[in-house]
């Protein structure tokens, strides 16, 4: 056990440095700004005593070193400062439509993620055949479809010519859950196809790998029947890659939820980041950055966590 | 029930029984699963749904045509030895080339196909179609055809140019640092990992945050967030040919490291990285696409088929489909630049076998 708790400790540090050199970008961009802050705030009509006064209330008058450190600790107990625009604690916006994106993420992981394994399982026992190809097709149609292609025409379909579900995903927190996944339905199901063909696709190439390899050949040559090879002999070895391709996939529907929720005027943190990019309000970027950089890394690691501890091999690095 | 219905079922039965009958076992299987689907269709959306059944399966057997006749046209045209390859290409191959092929026509020849201009108020807002205006007209009155034709100009125009710099920046650093290895390889490696960590829509939002949203650096924003993909591949692939006995034998004749690159390890790795080049423009297209979708791309009065989709929204609710007929653009390319990838690695992973 000691062992694959320190090649975990290793990952997890390995990440937390990725996660430092990360913030150091998206604070230095910043920095990179032609002139500061506030003078792209204020524009190139502003007097010289408005820059002086914004450059102080911004503290922007110490090295930027010292700055850095201070947002950083700031960040770490959940202080983003203020927004430029409405000056409100950036943090107040963040928690609940951080809450809110990851509620639309985790519904259509949990639809996703069964029938991606199950339907990627069975193309790989059926390769080759129609429905391979059918399916190939299909999801390579699906992968290659900007979201908002898929969310549109979703609205089109369901939300207009046939009434089914409402085309706008406007939730609120005294709202039903029933409520909540009836309104957010479109939304998760934009991203349920998109992720679905990934993790077929993703699954399908592991499984077909697996099948390939010379101990199921063995197996099957001693005569142990279909399902038994399936169940006994390629799933254990498939659960590593099968992990990864599903926290891989999480990885991308918490990022590649911004398009969707644009689509959907869903009130996530996505739309937010969108809103902070045009308005330049760079305390609300940097936050909502930082934000999604961390869940990125972390759904990766908990990738890498989850290959090792299923696959004894890995523990024993050479 | 009416005829529509007791033909439409007669017809797949009968001729699924056919295809059964004369043991074509893919025919059959893919007719009488599609029976099966028509059924359940058919029970929850009424005869509409079985229409749509009809009209899909017309379309998906007219581009099969097209993509047969387009295939057989280039083995005429190509010389022999391509027309061999060409022969032998699946017909989703085919459908991608043609499409490719419509693309770049009425990319090129933009001006001389599109019957005004891509700013030209020519009449009200959200005009019907005409027979002056193919599409009908768009929030401002301009022709919706005109403009997605100059879109495809436009829109791929400037993804085409950003894969092209992040390709020669990936690939020329990733075979430099496979040839010259060591230090420099290190931190180039470290770099892209880190460029690699950071989701690529998030990152270019922040950094168009910053410097603005111009053509220019657009390009360049997008270059820099996908030259490290290429970066990586280049690396891998430059890595194994770096060892064969040629290159010990072009550095034993004193050749320098960039006519190794040049000469010896380019022409040995290219076919991974033509498939690779297909694979990064989709990705670049997509993300082109999306940020004009978000309003932070190309900017207007430039038609653009992202900015189109976001400007025509409003008409989803009336269900109008103009706002579809440039998403589609979007998706009809790069799922075309997807099928001749797949067939190009089909190719390359099957003549290492």
């Amino acid at each position: 056990m000691g062992d694959i708790l320190n090649i975990i400790a290793k990952r997890l540090g390995l990440g937390l440095v990725t996660l430092l050199v990360i913030s150091i970008i998206i604070f230095g961009a910043v920095e990179l700004l032609p002139g500061d802050i506030a003078q792209a705030v204020l524009g190139q009509g502003a007097t010289e005593e408005n820059l002086a006064a914004m450059r102080a209330q911004l503290g922007l008058d110490r090295a930027a070193p010292i700055r850095y450190f201070e947002w950083l600790g700031n960040a770490v107990t959940g202080d983003f400062g203020k927004s430029l625009v409405s000056q409100t604690p950036v943090s107040e916006a963040i928690y609940t439509r951080f809450g809110n994106t990851l509620f639309l993420a985790l519904y259509a992981a949990i639809i996703a993620v069964p029938v991606a394994i199950f339907l990627g399982v069975l193309v790989a026992l059926y390769r080759n055949t129609v429905f391979d190809r059918v399916a190939n097709v299909v999801t390579l149609t699906s992968i290659s479809s900007p979201e908002f292609f898929l969310g549109y025409v979703l609205i089109l379909f369901l939300a207009v010519k046939g009434e089914y579900f409402p085309a706008i995903a406007k939730i609120s927190d005294d709202m039903s859950l029933m409520d909540k996944l009836d309104r957010t339905f479109l939304p998760a199901l934009t991203m349920v196809l998109v992720v679905v063909a990934h993790m077929m696709r993703m699954t399908r190439a592991s499984i077909i790998n697996l099948l390939a390899s010379p101990y199921v050949e063995m197996a099957r040559l001693k005569g142990v029947p279909a399902w038994k090879v399936i169940v006994k002999h390629t799933l254990p070895n498939a659960w590593a890659p099968v992990i990864n391709v599903v926290a891989l996939n999480l990885a991308y529907l918490v990022t590649g939820v911004v398009l969707v929720e644009v689509v959907f005027v869903y009130p996530g943190i996505g739309q937010l980041l969108v809103d902070a990019v045009t308005k330049r309000d760079f305390p609300v970027v940097q936050a909502c950055c930082l934000i999604f950089a961390a869940t990125f890394i972390l759904l990766n690691l908990a990738a890498d966590v989850g290959s090792i501890l299923t696959n004894p091999r890995l523990r024993h690095p050479k | 029930m009416n005829y529509f219905i007791i033909g439409f079922y007669a017809l797949l039965i009968g001729v699924s029984s056919l295809a059964a009958f004369y043991q074509k076992r893919t025919a059959f299987l893919l007719l009488f699963s599609l029976t099966l689907v028509s059924f359940v269709m058919g029970i929850v959306g009424g005869e509409g749904m079985l229409w749509s059944v009809t009209i899909l399966a017309g379309l998906i057997a007219f581009s099969a045509g097209v993509s047969f006749s387009f295939r057989e046209f280039l083995v005429i045209l190509l010389p022999p030895d391509l027309a061999k390859t060409m022969r032998a290409a699946p017909l989703t191959a085919g459908f991608g080339l043609f499409v490719i092929f419509t693309y770049a026509i009425s990319g090129i020849f933009a001006p001389i196909i599109a019957p005004y201009g891509e700013a030209e108020v020519i009449s009200s807002a959200f005009a019907p179609a005409d027979e002056n205006m193919l599409l009908g007209a768009d929030q401002l009155g301009r022709d919706m055809f005109s403009r997605i034709i100059y879109g495809a100009r436009n829109t791929v125009g400037l993804a085409l140019l950003a894969t092209i710099l992040a390709f020669a920046m990936g690939a020329t650093a990733g075979l430099y640092a496979a040839t010259v290895g060591g230090k420099l390889d290190q931190l180039l490696s470290r770099i892209v990992d880190v460029i690699m960590s950071i989701p690529s829509l998030i990152f270019s939002l922040l950094l168009l945050s910053i410097f603005g949203t111009n053509t220019v650096t657009l390009i360049i924003v997008i270059a820099i967030i996908y030259a490290p993909r290429v970066f990586r591949l280049a690396r891998s692939v430059g890595g194994n040919v770096v060892v064969m006995d040629y290159i010990e034998a072009a550095k034993l004749r004193g050749e320098g490291n960039w006519y190794l690159i040049r000469k010896e390890i380019l022409p040995n790795s290219s076919a991974p990285l033509i498939a690779e080049f297909g694979l990064e423009f989709c990705f670049v297209f997509l993300l082109v696409a999306g940020l004009s979708f978000l309003g932070l791309g190309i900017q207007p009065p430039t038609a653009d088929w992202g900015s189109m989709v976001r400007e025509n929204a409003t008409l989803i609710s009336f269900g109008e489909i103009t706002p579809l007929i440039p998403a589609g653009a979007i998706a009809l390319l790069t799922v075309a630049v997807n099928f001749v990838v797949d067939w190009m690695l089909y190719m390359s992973s099957g003549l290492k076998e």
